[in-house]
């Protein structure tokens, strides 16, 4: 067997913060090696070592048997070793072939020789399967395509050893099913493949040996065949976890409707309109939904982005009390501006979003969270937190009115707020003046948990993405504060890329695709393999189309 | 921020806690000293002479040292306006001409009082009158952002050459004394000079004015770090997608800070208009205002900062003066903006070495 990437006792130190210690990865030329870890392990951090991007304080890395420790990315890319990124990066107004010659653009005379890039990018695509028009500009792609674009970008510079951090992130299943065929085709060729994730099925179905890391070490390495998602799982962690996906053999339980819950998918009527599931003018009442009247009920809401006007269109559903209503589909469909216009931080162009049957389409942020809707927000570094501030003053981001008394904040009151706070959610380090900015993706998440669902008497709760960048024993914590949540009689309403957790939390799932509810199903009728089709497109109510 | 200065944590010893915010500003100027000595060599004098000349035409005697608070007093009201903007996530340029407008208010509200109004309460209306005026040429730049996303930089540059020009022709045809380009003199009430408490400052334009500047840098620093507003404040500063999403509304709370950054400023009119001249006078700002920026800069945006560093540039400024007879004063002005550069540069570099240094120790 000969070795491809050797790294051993890799130290590497940002700061306060040790990345990595003893970190060890051994890859075999022509196979597809998966890097898993949780969150803040120090995968991306090994990898981008191994990439030239920076050099270990300690240890020794050597590709193809020559020592390489601390190299630059310029000579990584010569000697054949590339990194596709988790964040895309290519320039939006250009076009793919232009993308992928940037910085060794092929000339006619003085002029940029604009078929020729493009005849040799064509010619990449076909010999690894990746398709994409050259011609095309970016900002044209699809999020999949964006993928395949930034895969190319690397093997267009002729790497051999293909590192992906976290590809699948924004991928829907067909899409992954796709990359795992590109991927599989590079190594038949000779190629190499590291693959950071933190799916585990993903990790069983594609590589043929495991590295596990945690906490900056390398913990053990396996092969494949014999590992099962738990046993990573307990390695990550060092300790038994339970996995979201182990609840698909068990029915949701907690709503005893779900027996007779009936599939309902969009129709179409006669002139053309959708009706959607789970409107008004459905006559059959929703099945395998909470009790009672619509805590949250979205009527023909419309609502417009910078790049189209109608980003979300013309979309209905309600969610009830007691019931976890999820949300499943590629990111980009729309999803983001639907959150945004029913938590007040986005406009409505039409339609209505109404709370506990009081219309709250034109209130303000803070109108609407003091009527009882809590805000689990997409991407907490950006709106969640102000990564600046301290724990304890995180703690009553969107609640400073209810800690102050007349102008002044009532810093006691706001001290044991976060001391309760932390104790109850278990964040560490437990220490209310620590910045926000300090805190593991995991803990970041428990402050605004713990925010959203103590702060404030909530009935409707937006969780979106709950649990991105959150490590596996985190993931299993707020999982279960969800669960509790819609126990207590919650209406939840959950948006997320990963499918998985759609699935293990929901009591029906919908599916956005192009800013529509393309289907909506009870869970029990739900899987992975039914609701694939729906969030590429694939299928969209009767109009079969896509890409 | 606002926590851990209200809670420290109990590990850190005071001096590991003092090292943070003042070995970066101390490099800085160490850098600065650096490069004068540099500069005063290549006029071939000596820098020990030149820097105790500094010394003894201002910290030394009592009316360079007037003269020092007398010009830090501008200075502070200046950066604390910037200081204020740039919590908030705007810069304020338009300093300038809102201590402009506010010391012209000051000088219109003390001339049109009636005669037998009290001092101090004519004093009091000149002050509100001072802050007024700040907040309006404020108000346009603070409207434009908050109403149509335009940029505050360009705004409030745009509006010092407005203000400038419009009282220029407001003193030139309406209210000048003949052959000069000030207002009459006020008699209505006047900040008395310092020299009447302490004699030793006789001469000097050091005035009461100075209380003005601490008080308005203890209420900023209440503000920003106490209050309510000030949370929401710095949220929209450092990011305003988590306060929109903490149901601020960032329009508001940038319309309101601009017009509290142009108050602060306006204010600073009271030190020359009622403090030194009892008049207005074209043009008596004189960089003020843009130095306002750099008293932000290196007082790190913090009140208490401000202050020291309104009186470092004040010391500068009066300095030149003294080391003209060895070398130009226009050396100190390249001094100036030497601190201003080894700040902006050194600063972050230094954080992220103390960063680095308590890693490794850690």
């Amino acid at each position: 067997m000969s070795v491809a990437i050797r790294a051993s006792g890799i130290r590497k130190v940002f700061g306060d913060c040790v990345a990595n210690r003893n970190a060890s990865l051994e890859v075999a030329t022509g196979e597809i090696h998966a890097v898993v870890g949780e969150n803040g392990a120090g995968k991306s951090t090994l990898m981008r070592m191994i990439a030239g991007m920076y050099a270990p304080d300690a240890g020794t890395l050597e590709v193809n048997g020559r020592d390489v420790t601390g190299w630059s990315t310029r000579e990584a890319i010569a000697a054949g070793v590339g990194m596709v990124h988790q964040h895309f990066m290519l320039v939006p107004t250009l076009t793919v072939a232009e993308n992928l010659v940037l910085g060794q653009e092929p000339r006619a005379g003085l002029q940029f020789d604009r078929a020729g890039a493009e005849a040799a990018v064509r010619a990449l695509c076909e010999r690894t399967g990746l398709k994409v028009d050259p011609a095309r500009r970016v900002a044209d792609l699809t999020v999949g395509e964006l993928q395949r674009v930034e895969i190319l970008k690397v093997l267009f510079r002729g790497a051999k050893i293909l590192i992906l951090d976290e590809p699948t992130a924004v991928l829907s299943p067909p899409e992954v099913t796709e990359l795992w065929k590109v991927l599989r085709a590079l190594v038949a060729q000779g190629g190499t493949v590291v693959l950071i994730t933190h799916k585990l099925d993903e990790v069983i179905e594609v590589s043929q040996r495991i590295t596990v890391m945690r906490a900056g070490e390398t913990v053990g390495q396996t092969d494949t065949a014999g590992a099962t998602p738990a046993s990573i799982a307990r390695m990550m962690v060092g300790r038994e976890v339970r996995l979201a996906g182990d609840d698909h053999a068990e029915p949701p339980t907690a709503n005893p409707q779900t027996a007779d819950g009936r599939r309902q998918t969009e129709a179409k009527t006669a002139d053309g309109r959708r009706q959607m599931a789970g409107t008004a003018s459905e006559a059959r009442p929703i099945a395998n939904a909470g009790t009672g009247s619509a805590a949250l009920s979205v009527r023909a809401l419309t609502v417009a982005s910078s790049r189209r006007p109608n980003e979300v269109d013309n979309l209905s559903f309600e969610v009830r009390p007691g019931e976890i209503f999820g949300i499943a589909g590629v990111e980009g469909n729309g999803q983001t501006e639907l959150i945004e216009a029913i938590a007040g931080l986005r406009p409505a162009v039409s339609g209505s979003v109404q709370l506990g049957g009081t219309d709250i389409t034109g209130w303000t942020v803070r109108q609407r969270a003091d009527a009882g809707l809590s805000h689990i927000p997409e991407d907490r570094h950006r709106r969640g937190l102000v990564l600046e501030y301290s724990i304890a003053d995180d703690l009553i981001l969107g609640l400073q009115h209810r800690f102050s008394r007349g102008l002044a904040l009532v810093r006691d009151r706001i001290g044991r707020n976060a001391d309760e706070r932390i104790t109850q959610f278990d964040v560490r380090p437990a220490s209310a003046t620590t910045p926000a900015r300090a805190l593991s993706g995991g803990n970041q998440q428990k402050v605004v948990i713990a925010r959203e669902l103590r702060g404030r008497e909530f009935s409707v709760l937006l969780a979106v993405q709950p649990t991105r960048g959150v490590d596996v024993g985190a993931i299993e914590f707020i999982h279960d504060q969800l669960r509790a949540a819609r126990n207590a009689g919650k209406a939840i309403l959950l948006v997320s890329a990963d499918l998985v957790e759609v699935l293990a939390l929901s009591d029906r799932v919908g599916v956005m695709y192009g800013g529509r509810l393309v289907v909506t199903l009870p869970r029990a009728e739900a899987s992975a393999s039914v609701l694939g089709p729906w969030m590429t497109g694939a299928m969209t109510g009767g109009s079969h189309g896509g890409h | 921020m606002a926590a851990t200065e209200a809670t420290v944590p109990p590990r850190d010893p005071w001096y590991q806690r003092l090292m943070e915010p003042l070995l970066p500003p101390l490099t800085a100027l160490l850098i600065a000293a650096v490069v004068g000595d540099l500069l005063i060599l290549s006029f071939g004098q000596s820098p020990r002479e030149v820097f105790r000349l500094l010394v003894e035409g201002t910290w030394a005697n009592a009316y360079g040292f007037g003269q020092v608070l007398y010009k830090a007093t501008t200075l502070a009201c200046t950066g604390l306006a910037v200081a204020l903007g740039i919590r908030a996530g705007m810069f304020n340029i338009g300093a300038e001409g809102q201590l402009a407008l506010g010391g012209f208010a000051a000088a219109m509200v003390g001339l049109g009082l009636p005669a037998g109004t009290p001092a101090a309460l004519a004093v009091l209306l000149c002050l509100l009158a001072a802050g007024a005026g700040g907040s309006l040429a404020a108000a346009v730049p603070g409207a434009l952002k908050a109403r149509f996303g335009a940029s505050e930089v360009i705004v409030t540059i745009m509006m010092n050459f407005i203000v400038a020009a419009l009282l220029n022709w407001l003193v030139a045809t309406k209210v000048s004394v003949a052959e000069s380009l000030h207002t009459p003199e006020i008699h209505a009430g006047a900040v008395p000079r310092l020299a009447e408490v302490i004699p030793a400052f006789h001469g000097s334009a050091a005035n009461f004015t100075i209380l003005v500047a601490i008080a308005l840098a203890i209420a900023v620093w209440w503000y920003l770090f106490r209050t309510r507003a000030g949370y929401e404040l710095r949220a929209v500063g450092l990011q305003p997608d988590a306060a929109e999403y903490g149901g601020i509304d960032v329009g508001r709370t940038w319309w309101r800070t601009l017009l509290l950054s142009g108050a602060l400023a306006g204010l600073g009119g009271v030190n020359y208009v009622l403090g030194y001249k009892q008049y207005y006078e074209e043009g008596f700002a004189a960089g003020a205002g843009y130095l306002g920026i750099a008293v932000a800069l290196v007082g790190r945006n913090h009140p208490g900062g401000v202050l020291v560093a309104s009186l470092l540039f004040a010391t500068l400024s009066q300095g030149a003066l003294a080391v003209n007879a060895l070398v130009p004063k226009q050396m100190v002005d390249v001094l100036t903006a030497v601190v201003i550069i080894a700040v902006a540069t050194a600063v972050p570099e230094v954080q992220r070495m103390l960063r680095a240094v308590r890693g490794r120790l850690a």
